[in-house]
């Protein structure tokens, strides 16, 4: 039998700390949210307070709401575009501004947050747009669409190519071997990438805060200026709670992904 | 697609009816050219392929032979040239409006389709009624011996499972010709030689037209009853498998198909029906002369190693023959036992080396020979080719 | 025409969408940058002049075309503090990044050493602190490092230190926090290129005598470079143009440009100053990020 893996110490070590790295100050932070003392650094006993004091400051609420129609509605924009983006990409014929557009699909995947979102919000003053949900939508749609086409492009790119062409020889146009071939396997991808701009778009505090206007602040913004002023419980058990929601949605995604794909794995394989 | 008359299969033939007119082949292909950038892929071949026939495309990868099949299938268009199919031109039709399948060298199967869906898969695209649909791949299932796997999905079948879905698949819409892509390159030698009885069976059997590209030459020869040998996108020989290799046209379809010793020769004089040569390696040997004259007066000498005989005195001379065989005189320098035969390499002492294939008829070694062993490697005119250089 | 064309025809137009949105949303509004950069600060709104005006007539707008000067520019070459911010923030990319191959590095390696399944698991739990938000990770650390913070009660408990050492608002908290939220960035493109490699590879070199060590540095890396550079530039590029980290983290007496951005926009409203800033941290970054796009472009062309 061939040796299967090299495993050394150092290995092993380096692995384990770095996932403790990865691992341990988020988890010190979800078990600081359920402490009962207002000191953050005094263990006062378990409790619920502070998620009861989230759940009663309305502005917090407010900007998680706003927060959370935002990531919904720019990740569903953003999908449809990301894909259309990365099938023209990875299937379609050359056309005129072909190299300009995945240049600016790239860009945006590594451009400082700083320059996007100034960027976005001098066209939304010199549109004379009322800046508000809609802006932030459109912004992290622009943001996010190009996450999606990486993601739904890579998957396209490992398919073979020969399933399209056998749909065809087997009586499909174009279209129909898309729809009845292509589409059902990139669909794991596309949920992918719809998971993953949802999460961005939640996440994201710099460009919200140029493209947003008063009395419209994303979740981030507000624990951003709660964070500056210090520590606070509060902001403890809004954070357990954003990292539980991703949570949820990942594992949604994945079982959806897992039965779409069917019962595959667990039957007995031959 | 219009069909103009109820037939039996009327709904499932999806793609119309191409029956040739009869004496005329079912397929013609007519100086189609593929150019990929300044890649002359495919360089004007002419071909028929008559209805029924197991016709192979053989030769080395980057031949041609599948961008031609591509080109067959509607995949790729070819730049000159026309394809006809019972007399109607097809070249520049889509796949999906082709009566001909492919079955894919990667099968392409549908992964998120179950056994039963991918066989369906080319019966709906054709409006087939439910029901027909549902007989069609029973049908199909048993044909290919599946039975019991319908509600799998590829991913849980083995390699052999697999080719037999992609085989049905393409089946399944009954076309007038099945093109196989390198259909056995993924199995293992065992199953593929199985394999190989089956899909001629089944061939025979449906009594369809299948063209089939392969750049193994035991499998084209095995298999197909007439081989087109391709080389730098043309068409080198079109022949069934004995005149291949028992008459190859060139010294590299003679080198490509089986092994040979091959030497370059000279035109001496003529004897009657007899040709003298003079050979760099093997010294002076004596010929038949060829049915097609061999233009130029250098050319190559081929033998087949299995026509060469050995022996430790040489054939018993008989009065009036004895001119006739080439007896040539050497030293055994090289034995390599494969089982059924043991190849020698022979010394000569006229300075080249010849091989020579030897049944080993015998389970005891009596009469094999050792090396560094004096021996007398003999063979008639008819067993040697000759070919232009 | 080929199978790909018959198939690439109308997959083209799927790209009309995309393509009017993203020279809608991000190339004209670059043109709005270069312009604004070009303007002067005015007590006004927008806050700034001059203001092109279509309806106004072809003399207002070629009077406004003369009005474009390159003061701000003059201004950011001039003043110590945006170019103390820029070299700043070149100083911070650089070493972060150093720091994040250094440790993400041996993290990679072990990961592609792991059996096969194990692999997947490592890649999953490497990837899922990538969903959890950044600024959550960041205030996770502000928790650890307060002064008061659990980092300390360690550090006195061990008594390592006799009192509290000031953790917050310096370059080392700063670092920590970049090295943290960067990491995975790092470790992913590392371990694809390490989990490709052929193990045989370093069989072979300690097959032909190589210790160790030599097995590493004339095999491995070499073999792993491609990862290093997709690494590199992933975490080197935005790290230039970091905002919350050095925000929240580091001290506030030397700023990195994209504070100082943030700064000049926010609370100075100086959005001309500010667009100058952003076309200049552009200029600089705009090597590495044709650099990233080649690399991206190429890797995905070659999964086809």
């Amino acid at each position: 039998m061939r040796k299967v893996s090299r495993l050394s110490r150092f290995n092993i070590a380096s692995l384990a700390l770095g996932l403790a790295f990865l691992y341990l100050p988020i988890l010190i932070l979800v078990i600081y949210s359920f402490n009962d003392s207002r000191l953050v650094t005094v263990w006062g006993g378990w409790s619920l307070r502070w998620y009861r004091e989230f759940f009663s400051d309305r502005a917090m609420i407010e900007a998680a709401w706003m927060s959370l129609r935002v990531a919904v509605s720019s990740a569903t924009i953003a999908t449809l575009l990301g894909t259309l983006a990365a099938v023209a990409l990875s299937r379609g014929a050359r056309f005129r501004g072909r190299t300009l557009f995945s240049g600016m699909l790239y860009a945006p995947l590594v451009m400082p947050e700083v320059i996007t979102g100034l960027s976005l919000l001098l066209l939304f003053v010199a549109l004379n747009a009322e800046r508000g949900f809609w802006t932030v939508t459109f912004a992290h749609t622009t943001l996010t669409m190009c996450f999606v086409a990486v993601v739904v492009q890579s998957r396209l790119g490992s398919l073979d190519r020969s399933l399209e062409e056998a749909a065809m020889d087997l009586g499909c146009n174009p279209v129909r071997a898309f729809v009845a071939v292509t589409l059902p396997l990139i669909a794991p991808a596309i949920v992918a990438g719809w998971m993953l701009a949802f999460t961005l778009s939640l996440d994201d505090l710099v460009i919200a805060s140029f493209t947003t206007g008063p009395g419209s602040a994303t979740l981030p913004i507000r624990i951003y200026s709660e964070v500056r002023l210090g520590v606070k419980p509060e902001i403890n058990a809004i954070c357990t709670l954003v990292i539980a929601l991703i949570a949820v949605v990942i594992v949604i995604a994945s079982l959806a992904s897992k039965l779409s794909s069917s019962q595959g794995e667990s039957a007995a394989p031959l | 697609m219009t069909d103009e008359l109820p037939r039996t299969d009327a709904a499932a033939d999806a793609a119309g009816d191409v029956r040739p007119a009869a004496g005329q082949p079912l397929l013609r292909i007519e100086g189609v050219a593929k150019t990929f950038g300044s890649f002359r892929a495919v360089d004007g071949v002419s071909l028929d392929i008559k209805a029924g026939e197991f016709f192979a495309l053989l030769g080395p990868s980057g031949c041609g032979k599948t961008t031609l099949l591509r080109m067959l299938a509607g995949f790729e268009a070819p730049d000159e040239g026309r394809i006809l199919l019972g007399g109607k031109d097809i070249a520049q039709a889509l796949p999906h409006e082709r009566p001909i399948n492919m079955m894919f060298q990667s099968y392409a199967l549908f992964p998120h389709l179950s056994v039963r869906d991918n066989i369906a898969f080319g019966l709906k695209r054709a409006g087939m009624a439910r029901a027909d649909i549902a007989t069609r791949v029973s049908e199909m299932v048993a044909l290919v011996k599946l039975e019991g796997l319908e509600k799998r999905k590829p991913d849980q079948l083995s390699g052999g499972q697999r080719q037999r879905v992609a085989l049905a698949r393409a089946l399944a819409r009954r076309p007038q010709l099945l093109l196989l892509d390198e259909p056995l390159a993924a199995l293992d030698k065992k199953l593929r030689e199985s394999t190989q009885g089956e899909l001629m069976e089944l061939q025979r059997r449906l009594g369809m037209t299948f063209i089939i590209v392969t750049h193994d030459q035991e499998e084209a020869m095995t298999m197909a009853s007439r081989i087109g040998v391709m080389k730098a996108g043309r068409l080198d020989q079109v022949a069934s498998p004995r005149e291949l290799y028992e008459a190859p046209r060139s010294r590299w379809i003679a080198e490509f198909v089986g092994d040979i010793n091959l030497f370059d020769a000279e035109f001496k004089l003529r004897d009657g029906h007899r040709l003298v040569i003079g050979t760099g390696g093997a010294g002076t040997l004596v010929v038949a002369e060829p049915r097609e004259a061999v233009g130029e007066t250098r050319f190559s000498v081929a033998i087949r190693p299995e026509k060469v005989k050995l022996s430790r005195r040489g054939p018993v001379s008989e009065a009036g023959r004895e001119t006739a065989i080439n007896r040539l005189d050497g030293v055994i320098a090289d034995i390599c036992y494969l089982g059924g035969t043991t190849t020698y390499k022979v010394k000569l002492d006229t300075g080249g080396m010849l091989q020579a294939s030897v049944a080993n008829s015998a389970r005891l070694d009596v009469d094999a020979y050792s090396l560094n062993q004096n021996v007398v490697a003999w063979f008639t005119p008819d067993d040697c080719v000759l070919l232009p250089s | 025409m080929s199978a790909r064309r018959i198939f690439a025809r109308p997959a083209r137009f799927a790209a009309i969408a995309p393509y009017v949105w993203m020279v809608l949303f991000f190339l004209v509004p670059f043109a709005f940058v270069l312009k604004i950069s070009l303007s002067q600060t005015a007590i006004a709104q927008p806050p700034y002049e001059p203001v092109f005006d279509l309806t106004a007539g072809w003399g207002a707008l070629k009077a406004a075309f003369a009005a474009l000067s390159l003061d701000n520019f003059k201004l950011l070459g001039s003043d110590e503090i945006y170019v103390f911010a820029y070299l700043r923030s070149l100083t911070v990319a650089v070493t972060a990044t150093a720091l994040l191959l250094l440790i993400g590095y041996p993290i990679a390696y072990g990961m592609a050493r792991l059996p096969k399944r194990w692999q997947a698991v490592a890649m999953v739990l490497v990837i899922v602190p990538f969903w959890t938000s950044f600024l959550i990770r960041i205030y996770a650390w502000i928790n650890i490092l307060q002064h008061d913070g659990l980092l300390n009660q360690i550090l006195l408990a061990l008594h390592l230190v006799g009192q509290p050492v000031v953790w917050l608002s310096t370059d080392s908290a700063m670092y920590i926090g970049i090295v943290y939220s960067y990491l995975p960035f790092m470790i992913l493109p590392l371990y694809a290129t390490l989990a490709k490699m052929e193990l045989a590879l370093e069989e072979a070199a300690s097959d032909l005598g190589a210790p160790p060590w030599q097995v590493f540095w004339l095999v491995t890396f070499p073999l792993s470079l491609p990862g290093v550079g997709a690494g590199v530039l992933l975490c080197f590029i935005p790290i230039v143009g970091e905002f919350v980290i050095p925000d929240l983290l580091a001290g506030s007496n030397s700023l990195m440009i994209g504070q100082t951005l943030w700064l000049e926009f926010f609370t100075n409203k100086d959005w001309p100053v500010a667009s100058a800033a952003a076309i200049v941290l552009l200029v600089v970054l705009l090597v590495p990020l044709l650099l990233y796009e080649r690399l991206q472009k190429r890797q995905l062309e070659q999964g086809r």
